[in-house]
């Protein structure tokens, strides 16, 4: 919402202070000033001219030579690379002296041999328009009392004002015009409000028809329209506006179009009543009627769309049941204003903020008027206020407006003066003011506020809300408005402290220990965006299933994030693969993020998990089983376990499913090389992808301390002969099992492919250490364990010990 | 015998002063002390001594003995310096080549100032929350006083997802959510900030992306006033950014708090930065989670964590906390 200065000061004269000032008192108001600018400055130096003569400089032809009077009779010499002015033109001259806004100094000087005494000026030149692209012409705007000479701004009658951009919230409709801004800004600076009169003078064009005999308005929807005022303005032809006029729309960020439509949005503007314009000869009987629609009926905006309807939409018809406007978003191309109108039905309305706002998000069609119906105008004397307004100023070119006007009214809130707890407001506010302090700070206001004496010794109020302030109702309500009025920064600052004491999760805390870990590791935590496009599944080979459980977005930002990821990998590929493509190839990165999978059927929202994902590049899998071992051991995670597998889009030989107290919680291994062959990747690339939430959640080993023997141990190396199908940790498994108890550590320290062991099999070197808790082994009790060892691997895997 | 002593001991020392390596150390220990030495005979003959001369040859080969020891003693020490020296000279390390090989990772910037901001929070008595990423529009707007039709709910540009009609399924457009379901499950007092990611229909460009990170408070117990609120953003201003960074309170609009407010911290030129939003919680809340307000009152508070990043950090593209460029990572 842009207001200036001058604007506010037709509803509060005496506004006073610095453009610094007066902003933050908006700010602090809550009308958060996001601009300010001044406007109408004019350098001194700057004086009105008129063109005498234009002649070519005989030594170039991109600027020409032209002869100012300045108020001395005598012609100026001035060079000039414009070319838009005529003789006898009046144009800002730049007198010799002169600094310009963009810091230029002005002085006479000689361009390619010809004297040039001083600068003649676009708009943009000093700061009053954006226009650069010729001499701002000043023929139409100087005023009559003008002399050549005279300082420009008092010669075009420019007086300098201040244009503030501000930050409207939703619950403040009434500061969506100048005088709800201007009545905030009175209360706040203690001056006086109030609104000019607007009423036509009568006699000087009485109409001797009234809008009763015209009009006929019926309400059959009282909950779509709360009130609706018409009348009929006769004698209409649609020009343009007076300067004035179209200068403040400017300011407000409007272009004008012609007098009708800018005077409609002056009053919308100025006051913060929309209103709409019917040529009245498409109305037949001027009979109007207001309902909700039926579905299916359709209507072609002013647009020149075709609507279709639905049950929600108000609308308002001719006397034959014709839809002739979508009510408060947009008039019907039927009924609009042309050029030919001569008479103007002119509507002024309260429309209901939840109907407005439905219509508004189904069709898209945001616009000042609709901004504000939507968050509820003023449905009270502000409405006729408007209508006087318009008509007052329509009278200036020439219209005359029949008598009186016609209203029909339905449901409008219910703005009988309520109770509201002094005690409360104080509790809420963390303040002590006495009832009184608030009354008055509401009165400041408009509001209607009276202390009453409650049944419990503490005074209440009886405050009646403003008809402008439709969001208002509850305590709260009212309670923020005596804080804003007080002013936040007065309110006393005090430190609440809870009974308990604040921590982190366990969750939390293990979950910073695995990054910690991880960054041991030397990976970089990344962060990748958690959106993808099908081509990334497809190539991620994750689409067989993957495509059917990631969820789609309905209105992505981009095609390429139209997916939410099922898996960490493709974001992290992409990472590589971006990092690759710029001379970055052996990185090592881990991602915390959540994925998300399709839900069961009983439920609503997806099945989303906390997933981790390590993926280093250059590496073979062994890293990401060290990667799963770092977790293991930093979790301290019960019974992790590998499983042979070809997870999808991992390395069909070199993969395995991780198993945590047996349940599957991740992949482990390598991306299957067509895979990265898919993302541009050089090298292979170690994964390892676990549901990180379900092991922070899940159990974990026991803390119980585990005796430590005093006797000592003995070391037994078995070195078997395992084919390659043979998983090392099943032979382990079943060393464990055989040892009776007397294993305390198992290291697998040489495995061994090459000459000696047939081609598919390996050797597996074991270093195995007994030891019992209340003896020393005695060596044939070894030799017999390592014997059961033996026997145990050979029974149940058809191992042998190498010869 | 005894002459005979001397001259070996002379010429044992002589010989061990000139051994060059400690092979030859070991050969002249034998010669000279071991069972075919001199020393050894001399020994074995004193039996054959008349007995008063026993005494004196004994003390001899003792003397002479001792007199060898002590010498390949200093011989093998001075053959090992040598040898211990030439292995210091060949084992001769520059550890400077060996530099900047092994780096930890780097925490990725967010994650440092998310991690930060718990960890003053949790010093000031807070508990941290976490909820979905993708909530219905129960959580993300109506149980937040943001009924269908608000004029607000078209201003958090909601990312919505393909699940769930006729109930809407969206990416959670603020953390605000985290406090519903930390209230429909929890009874107050409830002190909690709630970290993670939040997402908008903003295109990515140098200072939008489309998911982006805030944190987000709330304090509900007896008697909390707005005066707690600012007291609480105060403090958390001082401990934050330090002890000169003053905040303040702008009145705002949120349909889930009232009074609703922007807090701005100072800024060294004086200026102000709005940091983010903050309010004493809707009555309407509250009794949406089943608490009543006329017995419980809260506040609630919310702003970026990137932004936080970007300004620590100076950073002129936002871009780059997607980008997962290492050169930018491992600056952090």
């Amino acid at each position: 919402m842009k207001v200036s200065l001058s604007w506010l000061r037709e509803f509060a004269p005496d506004i006073s202070g610095t453009p610094e000032e007066l902003s933050e008192t908006l700010s602090a108001l809550g009308l958060t000033v996001e601009d300010m600018a001044i406007t109408g400055d004019v350098v001194d130096g700057v004086v009105l001219a008129k063109v005498l003569n234009l002649r070519p400089h005989p030594a170039a032809d991109k600027i020409q030579l032209v002869d100012l009077d300045a108020g001395s009779g005598v012609a100026n010499q001035v060079c000039c690379g414009a070319f838009n002015m005529s003789i006898g033109d009046l144009v800002p001259l730049a007198t010799p002296g002169t600094v310009m806004p963009n810091g230029l100094k002005i002085a006479e000087r000689k361009m390619r041999g010809e004297v040039s005494a001083g600068m003649c000026c676009s708009g943009a030149e000093l700061g009053l328009s954006d226009d650069h692209e010729g001499i701002l012409i000043l023929n139409d705007r100087v005023l009559p009392e003008a002399e050549l000479g005279m300082p420009l701004a008092p010669a075009v009658g420019l007086e300098s004002d201040v244009l503030w951009d501000l930050e409207v919230n939703a619950n403040r409709p009434d500061a969506m015009s100048v005088a709800g801004v201007a009545r905030d800004l009175a209360a706040a600076l203690g001056i006086s409000f109030s609104f000019p009169d607007y009423r036509v003078a009568a006699g000087s064009a009485a109409s001797n028809e009234t809008a009763e005999e015209l009009l006929n308005v019926e309400i059959l929807d009282p909950q779509v329209c709360g009130r609706f005022l018409a009348t009929v303005l006769r004698g209409v032809s649609v020009g343009t506006s007076p300067q004035w006029l179209a200068d403040r729309l400017i300011s407000a960020g409007m272009r004008p179009i012609n007098s009708i439509v800018d005077i409609s949005n002056y009053v919308m503007l100025e006051l913060g009543q929309p209103n709409h314009t019917f040529d009245l000869a498409t109305i037949p009987d001027g009979h109007l009627k207001v309902r909700r629609a039926t579905a299916g009926e359709t209507l072609t905006t002013l647009d020149g769309a075709v609507r279709e309807l639905t049950a929600n939409d108000a609308v308002i018809t001719n006397g034959a049941d014709q839809v002739i406007s979508l009510a408060g978003v947009m008039g019907g191309a039927a009924t609009e204003i042309s050029a030919s109108t001569t008479d103007v039905l002119l509507e002024m309305a309260w429309w209901d903020p939840p109907t407005i706002s439905r219509t508004v998000k189904r069709l898209n069609l945001v616009s000042e008027a609709s901004n504000r119906f939507r968050r509820g105008v003023d449905w009270g004397s502000n409405m006729l206020r408007a209508l006087q307004r318009f008509i007052q100023l329509a009278s200036q070119l020439g219209v005359v407006a029949v008598d009186g006007f016609v209203e029909a009214k339905g449901h409008t809130v219910d703005n009988a003066p309520r109770k509201v707890r002094s005690a409360k407001i104080n509790g809420l506010l963390g303040t002590e003011l006495s009832a009184v302090a608030m009354a008055e700070h509401l009165q400041s206001i408009g509001f209607g506020a009276e202390v009453v004496q409650s049944e419990c010794a503490s005074e209440d109020l009886s405050v009646t809300v403003p008809t402008w302030r439709w969001d208002t109702a509850t305590e709260t309500d009212i309670a923020e408005e005596v804080g804003r009025l007080y002013g936040y920064e007065n309110i006393p600052r005090t430190v609440p402290r809870g009974e308990l004491p604040g921590g982190l999760s366990d969750y939390q805390v293990r979950r910073r220990q695995v990054r910690q870990a991880l960054l041991g590791y030397g990976c970089d935590e990344t962060m990748p965006l958690p959106f993808l496009e099908a081509a990334d599944l497809t190539k991620t080979q994750l689409a067989d299933n993957a495509l059917d459980n990631a969820l789609r977005l309905t209105n992505p930002v981009a095609a390429e994030q139209s997916l939410l990821r099922p898996s960490l990998l493709p974001g992290q590929l992409k990472a590589i693969a971006y990092n690759q493509s710029h001379r970055n190839s052996d990185v090592r990165f881990f991602e915390i993020g959540h994925v998300f999978l399709v839900p069961p059927a009983s439920q609503l929202l997806p099945d989303e998990r906390e997933y981790l994902g390590v993926a280093l590049a250059g590496c073979e899998a062994p890293e990401a089983v060290g990667a799963l071992d770092l977790l293991d051991n930093t979790l301290g995670l019960p019974n992790v376990a590998l499983r042979a597998a070809a997870p999808a889009g991992m390395h069909a030989t070199r993969s395995a499913e991780v198993l945590v107290a047996g349940k599957v919680r991740g992949v482990v291994g390598e991306v299957d090389p067509q895979v990265l062959k898919g993302f541009d990747i050089a090298g292979r690339v170690a994964w390892l992808e676990v549901d990180l939430g379900a092991l922070l959640k899940g159990p974990r080993r026991s803390g119980k301390y585990q005796p430590i023997s005093k006797y000592p141990s003995s070391d037994v190396d078995l070195a078997f002969e395992v084919p390659d199908k043979v998983a090392s940790a099943d032979i382990v498994t079943s060393l464990r099992k055989a040892s009776q108890g007397l294993l305390v550590g198992v290291e697998l320290f040489d495995v061994y492919r090459g000459d000696g062991v047939p081609s598919g099999s390996r050797s597996l070197a074991y270093r195995l250490r007994f030891q019992a808790n209340d003896r020393t082994l005695t060596d044939a009790e070894v030799a017999w364990v390592r014997q059961s060892c033996v026997e145990a691997v050979a029974k149940r895997h058809q191992v042998f010990l190498r010869s | 015998m005894i002459e005979n002593l001397r001259q070996v001991a002379v010429l044992a020392k002589a010989r061990l002063a000139e051994a060059a390596d400690l092979e030859t150390l070991a050969k002249l220990d034998v010669e000279f002390l071991g069972k075919k030495s001199a020393v050894a005979i001399a020994k074995r003959q004193i039996a054959a001594l008349p007995a008063e001369q026993r005494r004196d040859a004994g003390l001899e080969i003792n003397a002479t003995r001792a007199e060898i020891t002590k010498a390949l003693g200093a011989a093998r020490h001075r053959l090992e310096q040598t040898v211990y020296q030439k292995q210091l000279e060949d084992e001769r390390l520059d550890l400077s080549e060996y530099r900047h090989k092994r780096r930890p990772g780097s925490l990725h910037l967010v994650t440092q100032a998310r991690d930060r901001l718990e960890d003053v929070f949790v010093g000031m008595g807070f508990t941290v929350a976490e909820g979905p990423e993708v909530e219905s529009a129960w959580y993300n707007f109506e149980a937040l006083n943001i009924p269908e039709w608000h004029p607000a709910r078209g201003s958090f540009d909601t990312i919505f997802v393909e699940l769930g009609e006729p109930e809407e399924v969206m990416l959670r457009s603020h953390t605000s959510p985290v406090q519903i379901r930390t209230m429909e499950n929890q009874q107050p007092p409830i002190y909690i900030v709630a970290p993670g990611r939040t997402f908008r229909t903003d295109t990515a460009d140098a200072t939008h992306l489309p998911a982006f990170n805030q944190i987000e408070g709330l304090v509900v117990d007896r008697n909390i006033t707005m005066g707690d609120l600012a007291g609480t953003m105060d403090e958390f201003v001082r401990t934050f950014f330090g002890s000169e960074v003053k905040s303040r309170f702008r009145p705002s609009y949120f349909p889930f708090t009232e009074p609703s407010a922007e807090f701005d911290i100072s800024r060294p030129d004086g200026t102000w930065l709005e940091l983010g939003g903050c309010g004493m919680v809707h009555p309407n809340v509250l009794s949406n989670c089943g608490i009543d307000p006329e017995r419980w009152q809260g506040f609630a508070f919310g702003f970026g964590i990137d932004r936080l990043a970007v300004l620590r950090h100076e950073l002129d593209d936002i871009r780059e906390l997607v980008n997962n460029d290492v050169r930018f990572l491992r600056q952090f």
